[in-house]
């Protein structure tokens, strides 16, 4: 435990803090980045991204080598697997667009032959007589144990200008994710603004490659903008929130992985930020699944309340337990079921009120009113003192008595 | 190569590349044809975590448990996808990619926290698969197709996935007719007292079952390529 606050507080040692300052600025941008996309429903091109970056890897650390260079030059290998992830998002855009086969279709394909392709590279780099401490294996899973002052530098500077390019994209890529069409009357260009926003992705990937490896950047990508979307229903705080949430939690995940030699960076970041979503899914205000529960729940007892109140009006016995014992905490009812003078006052209430609306929808020219009815709204919420007045007087007229 | 050679190294990964991709091809048509090319893709995720649970609990390195591991585990995110699509309103890509990066992330740190250093279950292995390993070292030459002891000595893998084409042409041909109509009109299918979802179910489970029979063959990731590009280039 103390391992652990030492490092939230970067207090256990400069590569320590290196990783940890470093991976909260990638997940800032993967957050921010990710929600585009998330709002344009393709999450899951992310997926192809990621696994597509793996050819490009051992290809530039082939030509690295036989160029007479260390083969292990972070930003060549960055670089190599920014074009071949490049190559991998055209190629899915060329097959949804050209062939018949479904989006997810050809992500699923373009994903397994560039991964396969990357993993014969590595392999083929094995054998290589300069493969063998390449540590191109920790380009899969991620590993920041070894990272130098310059990896982290690269990742911060990276992740800064991810930052600052979602910033400066912010308005086109909004207005793209919610309505391409609409957009595109607007005079934003559709198809540029999509590669914008995946090249974005594809920079967020690139530099999430040392950091969590290639599976799991995909999780950085989707889940913080997944969890925000239950904090809120405007898009620029989405944005916002999915970073902090993001930046926040690869930040307390490389805290605990650093702590805990055993646990490696990139899952335990990506479990944390599981963990945000989950509380996300279970807690949110109002989109949330307890907050649901409860609203089902307080409707559910209206109903019975109303219900009971009007059985209790016209004397008609109740058996539902539930109503019982809604009328009965309310002290409306008796322990026998025979109404309080409380029940009775607010039985005929309801009776009056529903003797109201009946009215209000018998009448046409009332109709928006009347669309209002839900059996639980009482009709003093929703016309004037005079209105009722005036209800009150017709009905009294109809049926000469006024409950 | 001589004829020799190719027997004692080749024939073996060969075969149980053709079936493994065989198996995969099957139910890789009706995910493509019911929108759900990926949940080919999270379920090889899910896989390795399903099957360094059935791993800890068993406390062995064998192919039934850690198929029902795997299987578990693909039922397991399949039903936590559809509960993150309904309760959350979440569109089902993202509730998928949400659902596989977590398990595959809880089942890296449990396969690097648990002791698993003594057995052949490491994380490159289960990534990429281990086709090369799968020789057949009793088998001197084409006579010994014929030669009794030498069968015996194939590598159990072989016969494990010719078990598993078996259940997977057999689901496919059994169930054809109800998975035909399923996968083109839901609606409909309904309306004829088909039990889509269950259908749904099984499918998921048959596919789980496929991925990680190909698992030792072609490793977690690559499978989906197996899942969807022969589907795929039928259809195209």
């Amino acid at each position: 435990m103390d391992g652990f606050l030492q490092a939230l507080l970067l207090q256990s040692g400069y590569n320590a803090a290196l990783v940890a300052i470093g991976a909260a600025l990638l997940g800032v941008a993967a957050g921010g980045a990710g929600t585009f996309i998330f709002l344009r429903k393709r999450a899951l091109v992310s997926d192809a991204l990621a696994h597509a970056t793996l050819p490009g890897v051992g290809l530039a650390f082939i030509a690295m080598v036989a160029l007479g260079g260390d083969g292990r030059n972070i930003v060549g290998l960055l670089t190599g697997s920014a074009l071949s992830a490049a190559a991998g998002l055209l190629a899915v855009e060329w097959i949804a667009r050209r062939t018949r086969l479904p989006e997810d279709a050809a992500i699923g394909a373009v994903l397994s032959v560039f991964f396969g392709l990357g993993i014969v590279l590595l392999t083929v780099i094995q054998t290589m007589s300069a493969g063998r401490q390449a540590g191109l294996q920790g380009f899969l899973l991620g590993s920041t144990a070894g990272m130098l002052l310059q990896d982290a530098m690269i990742i911060a500077l990276a992740g800064l200008a991810a930052a600052l390019f979602v910033f400066a994209m912010r308005r086109p890529m909004t207005l793209v994710a919610f309505d391409a069409e609409f957009a595109a009357t607007t005079g934003v260009d559709v198809r540029r603004t999509d590669l914008a926003m995946m090249g974005l992705a594809l920079l967020v990937t690139v530099i999430g490659l040392k950091v969590v490896g290639l599976v799991l950047i995909v999780a950085l990508l989707i889940i913080p903008s997944v969890a925000a979307r239950f904090w809120t229903e405007r898009a620029d705080h989405l944005v916002l929130i999915a970073a902090a949430i993001g930046g926040a939690s690869a930040y307390v995940g490389a805290a605990i992985s650093a702590a805990e030699p055993q646990a490696p960076t990139g899952p335990i970041i990506v479990l944390v930020c599981s963990a945000v979503f989950a509380a996300s899914l279970l807690l949110a205000p109002r989109r949330g699944v307890l907050a649901s529960m409860l609203r089902r729940r307080r409707f559910q007892l209206r109903v019975h309340r109303r219900q009971g109140l009007l059985a209790l009006g016209r004397a008609e016995p109740i058996l539902d337990g539930l109503t019982l014992a809604v009328l009965r905490r309310e002290g409306l009812i008796r322990r026998d079921g025979v109404a309080t003078e409380a029940g009775q006052a607010e039985a005929a209430k309801a009776l009056r009120d529903e003797a109201r609306w009946r009215l209000v929808r018998q009448n046409h020219a009332s109709e928006a009113v009347a669309a209002r009815y839900d059996g639980l709204t009482p009709i003093e919420a929703v016309l004037t003192r005079d209105e009722i007045a005036e209800i009150d007087r017709r009905l009294a007229a109809t049926s000469g008595v006024v409950r | 190569m001589t004829g020799a050679d190719f027997v004692q190294l080749s024939l073996t990964p060969m075969l149980i590349a053709v079936l493994a991709a065989i198996a995969c091809a099957l139910p890789g048509n009706f995910l493509l044809l019911r929108r759900q090319a990926l949940i080919g893709d999270a379920i090889s995720h899910v896989a390795l975590p399903g099957i360094v649970a059935a791993f800890l609990v068993t406390g062995v390195v064998e192919t039934w448990p850690m198929m029902a591991g795997a299987a578990g585990a693909a039922v397991v995110a399949v039903v936590l996808i559809e509960a993150i699509k309904r309760l959350g309103r979440i569109e089902s890509g993202a509730a998928m990619g949400v659902v596989f990066t977590a398990m595959f992330a809880a089942g890296v740190l449990l396969l690097e926290r648990s002791d698993t250093s003594g057995v052949h279950l490491d994380v490159e292995h289960a990534l990429y698969g281990n086709l090369e390993s799968l020789i057949w070292l009793a088998g001197e030459g084409w006579h010994s197709l014929l030669d009794p002891a030498a069968l015996a000595e194939l590598p159990p893998q072989l016969g494990r996935l010719a078990a598993v084409l078996l259940l997977v042409i057999l689901f496919v041909v059994l169930l054809w007719r109800p998975l035909a109509i399923a996968t083109f009109d839901e609606g409909f299918a309904d309306t004829l007292g088909i039990r889509t979802r269950l259908l749904g179910f099984a499918l998921v489970v048959v596919t789980a079952v496929a991925a990680v029979a190909a698992f030792d063959a072609v490793g977690s990731i690559i499978v989906i390529a197996m899942f969807i590009c022969p589907p795929a280039a039928a259809q195209v």
